[in-house]
This record gives C-alpha cells, sequence and structure tokens, in this order.
C-alpha cells in the first residue's frame, strides 16, 4: 500500500504574510495580493521534500507545517 | 392506537408500563406535539403526548440511527449516527455533549422555536447521544434569551431524575458564528466569543470543551433523534428519500407576510411545500436556500426541485440549517447580496488575513455593483475573483459560505448584474433578507499588521 503523501498545512489564524515561505519554495506557494501564502494542494513531490520542510521550519510565526495527510 | 413500524430484532424495552405513544402519522412530526397557542409544551404534556425515552442499550440504538439515516440539521447534513460513533471518549478524558441550539444564522427561526416550544424533545435526544457517546456531561447552547426557559426545563426532569448525566445551559453569543462547531466551544471554555480556532485534521470531536472529545449536535437533531428513539427507524424513513429520509424544519421568508416555520417532508417539491405553481415563478426573482452561507437557485428549477441535500448540492447550494428565502423578482437582489455580504463581513472573527481582507473586498465590490455599478474597476471578474482569494482559506468555511453566497447569486442574478453593469443602479426597493440592528457596526477591530 502507498504511503500517504506529506502536504503543506497552514494555520490561517498564526499566519500574518510575512512572506518567507513564498520565497523558499516558490515551486508550490504564491502570495495573494494582501501577502497571504496560497499554497498549491497535493502532496509534495519527493525533489521538493526538503525546501518545504525549510520553509515549515523558518516561517517566525511557525504558522506552516509538512504534515503527513491522514489516509 | 396506530402500530409503530419497527423490526423486531431492535424492538427497544420499554421501562414503564406506560402505554407506547402514538407516532405521528403525517408530515409533522416535531411539530405534531406543539402547543398551538406558541407556549411551551411541559414535562407533564410532553410525557403525555410521547411517553418516555425507551430504554436503548447504547450500540443498539447506534445501529437503529445509522438504519435512519438521520442527517445533521444544523447546516452540514453530516451522518448523525457517524459522528456519534466518531467521539470515543477514555475513563480520564469522558465526552460532552454541546446541544447547539446557538442559531446565529439571521435568517433562521426553528431551532429557537424548538428550544421555547419543544425543549423536552430536544433534551430527550441530547440524553440519548449522552447515553450513546458515554458522556458525562450536557451542554445546552442556547441563545441568551431562552436560557431561562431551558433552565427550567431542566429543572422539571431533574426532580422526576429522567436523565442520569447532568445538563447544564450556556448562553451563545447573537453571532453569526456562534454555532459554528469550535466556535460553539471556545465560547463554552470562555476562550473567545464566537472565535472559531483551526483544528488541522483534528476536530472538537477528538478534543474540545475542556479538552475532552465534544459532540456538538443542533438541537433538531437532536429532536428527530428522541423520536426515532420511540418510534424506529423504518417509521423515520416512512418520509423522504434514501439519502435524505424524514422531515426538516423551514423557515420560510418572503412566501407569506411574516416569516414562518413549517415541516417539509423531504424529497417533496419545494413548490409544493411552499403551495407555489411553476406559472409563480415569474414572480420571483430567485430563491434563497440554505441561508447566508447558501446559495441561490433561479425560481423555476428551485420550485420545481425535490427538497433533499442531494438536489440542493447538484444546484450549488444546499439546504443548510433550513432557510427558504424568495426575492420578489421587481426586487433588487444586488442590494440584499451586498447588504448580507456587509452583515457577513462584520460577522467574522476577524482572525485569518484572507478572509479579514477578502471580505472586506467583496462587500466593498458588491456596494458598487448595487450601487455604483460604473465604479466597479474590472468588472464582475473583480467579484469572481476575491470569491476564489477567500475559499479554503480560512480556519473555518465562513469565507467558503460566504463565495458561495456571491458566486450563486453572480449567477442566479446575472442579467440583473450586467443590466447594472449597463444602466447604472435599481431604484431602492424594501429589504427582505433579515439583518441583526447594529449587526454591521460591530465587527472585530481589523487586525494590525
Amino acid at each position: 500500500m502507498k504511503r500517504p503523501g506529506l502536504v503543506l498545512m497552514i494555520n490561517p489564524i498564526a499566519c500574518d504574510g510575512h512572506g518567507v515561505c513564498a520565497e523558499l519554495l516558490p515551486e508550490r506557494i504564491r502570495l495573494d495580493p494582501w501577502g497571504f501564502p496560497v499554497i498549491e494542494s497535493g502532496d509534495i513531490p519527493a525533489p521538493l521534500v526538503d525546501h518545504a520542510r525549510r520553509a515549515a521550519t523558518s516561517c517566525p510565526r511557525l504558522a506552516l507545517s509538512l504534515v503527513r495527510q491522514d489516509p | 392506537m396506530r402500530q409503530v413500524p419497527r423490526s423486531s430484532a431492535s424492538r427497544p424495552r420499554r421501562r414503564s408500563s406506560r402505554s407506547t405513544a402514538a407516532a405521528p402519522p403525517g408530515a409533522e412530526r416535531l411539530l405534531a406535539g406543539i402547543d398551538t397557542t406558541g407556549s411551551p409544551v411541559t414535562l407533564d404534556d410532553h410525557l403525555h403526548r410521547w411517553g418516555h425515552l425507551p430504554n436503548w442499550e447504547a450500540a443498539t440504538f447506534l445501529r437503529e440511527l445509522d438504519v435512519s439515516g438521520l442527517r445533521g440539521h444544523g447546516g452540514a447534513w453530516f451522518p448523525v449516527a457517524a459522528k456519534w460513533r466518531s467521539v470515543g471518549g477514555t475513563r480520564l478524558r469522558s465526552p460532552v455533549v454541546v446541544g447547539n441550539g446557538a442559531e446565529g444564522e439571521p435568517a433562521s427561526g426553528k431551532d429557537r422555536m424548538l428550544i421555547h416550544q419543544l425543549p423536552h424533545l430536544v433534551l430527550d435526544g441530547a440524553s440519548m447521544a449522552a447515553r450513546c457517546i458515554g458522556a458525562s456531561e450536557i451542554l445546552m447552547y442556547v441563545p441568551s434569551g431562552a436560557t431561562t426557559a431551558m433552565r427550567s426545563a431542566i429543572e422539571s426532569r431533574r426532580q422526576r431524575a429522567l436523565d442520569p448525566v447532568p445538563i447544564e445551559v450556556v448562553a451563545a453569543p447573537d453571532r453569526f458564528l456562534a454555532g459554528q462547531e469550535s466556535a460553539a466551544v471556545n465560547t463554552i471554555a470562555g476562550q473567545g466569543v464566537a472565535t472559531p480556532s483551526f483544528t488541522g485534521f483534528r476536530t472538537v470531536r477528538d478534543q474540545g470543551v475542556g479538552g475532552r472529545p465534544t459532540l456538538v449536535q443542533n438541537v433538531e437533531s437532536l429532536a428527530h433523534a428522541a423520536l426515532i428513539a420511540r418510534f424506529g427507524a423504518a417509521w423515520f424513513r416512512e418520509i423522504g428519500t434514501p439519502e435524505s429520509p424524514g422531515t426538516a424544519l423551514l423557515t420560510v421568508t418572503g412566501r407569506w407576510s411574516h416569516p414562518r416555520i413549517v415541516e417539509a417532508p423531504l424529497g417533496v417539491a419545494l413548490g409544493e411545500i411552499l403551495g407555489l405553481g411553476s406559472a409563480d415563478s415569474r414572480h420571483i426573482g430567485g430563491v434563497l436556500l440554505g441561508g447566508y452561507g447558501g446559495g441561490w437557485i433561479g425560481a423555476a428549477e428551485a420550485l420545481a426541485m425535490p427538497l433533499t441535500e442531494e438536489a440542493a448540492r447538484q444546484h450549488g447550494s444546499s439546504i443548510g440549517p433550513g432557510v427558504v428565502a424568495l426575492l420578489r423578482a421587481d426586487s433588487c437582489a444586488l442590494s440584499e447580496v451586498s447588504r448580507v455580504v456587509r452583515y457577513l463581513e462584520g460577522q467574522g472573527a476577524g482572525q485569518c488575513g484572507p478572509c479579514v481582507n477578502g471580505l472586506s473586498g467583496l462587500a466593498y465590490s458588491l456596494e458598487q455593483l448595487a450601487h455604483r455599478p460604473k465604479s466597479l474597476r474590472g468588472g464582475l471578474h473583480t467579484i469572481t475573483t476575491l470569491c476564489g482569494l477567500v475559499e479554503g482559506r480560512g480556519a473555518c468555511r465562513h469565507p467558503d459560505g460566504v463565495a458561495r453566497f456571491v458566486r450563486t447569486a453572480l449567477d442566479v442574478f446575472a442579467d440583473h448584474a450586467a443590466e447594472h453593469m449597463r444602466r447604472g443602479p435599481c431604484p431602492y426597493t424594501a429589504p427582505l433578507l433579515p439583518i441583526p440592528t447594529g449587526a454591521t457596526t460591530n465587527g472585530p477591530p481589523q487586525r494590525v499588521r
């Protein structure tokens, strides 16, 4: 059975729109007109997992997390 | 006396020698027991009409509830049995039942009606829920105007030791989001009034009031469960469709001179429920189904549509909490929509950036479309873009509900909107959709960035 993939999950209450995540992971995250991140849905592909993890740990509000989606 | 059909396998044992109450034969089930003068049904009258709750085993009743197909009438139409099963307690963290009667939806009145007039049916349902999930506490979360009535109903039951689990009353604030699941839990815990939480993959069913597994169930769903406990799943399914069985309380605005609460058999055409034929659709500009988080449907389609959650979703709407509002064809739908969206913007909790900014932009753009269409830069595209920018981006579903309300309005009233863009705003028409007085000005402070 395929292991459930890793996804980026944002806590929109904690997020203040610093935008660090979009700089570190432009492949998956862009900013809306107000500077809040829009995350492309779906599993993070293997080559991007390290970058995604770095984006999550760099969030000054700890609003971004890389989690294994519940099956 | 009418024989109640019920499978013999799950026939409940009666706790007393009282005669079996008669099941209501028609489409008025919850309302069959109502006092037509509008006074609350007392415990004596309630027991006389419906008899005592049968003494079900938890697992047996959960199966019966499963077979009944009862779905949540608070707005989400989630299967009730599955929800009850998903609340798992432990010895150290026993579950809590929250009877949700907050009814923040301004166009809905059915939950208040149930709390005021049929409190014991609701409390019976809460008691069944507590028994099934092994809860050690029931909290009745009702509007502040209803706490006294609810307390006295609970007191009369306590004197007869009807409920094995203690029942408390908590006042719900008069806010649109008061009944949102996590907002209800936070209000009860004193952690922010009508303020939702970000729960991620978890829900209050894992961790709710006081960190305990919590079942938040709408009061109408509880009342239906109380009747299923007495008359069984087969009786419940005598009305409705396989997916949407039973009846639903609707609050109907714009059909009669005053809003009216009716109990509708599910699966029957909405026009038939409202006593309207297809010719009447000419006089109706559009039908709002599901309230301010629901969606607009064109008049002819709405009247022909069978009232089921599946049909409503196919039309881009939902029965939601049972709100039905008929807008006259000669009134300005766009000014109605803009008033409601301005209200909804003020009712947000002000926590999530996309919702704070997006709803503010939507409210402003819709006011332009309604009253100064020439100044709406980017035209209708501006509005649909804003809808896309708020959908799925809040901690709760508030922005999604607003987007659905707006998108379906632009769809149903597309000709009207085009007319505004071409020829300017409509003359003033009297407002239809209710908005609590003072509500538009009491939004939370804009968050500082």
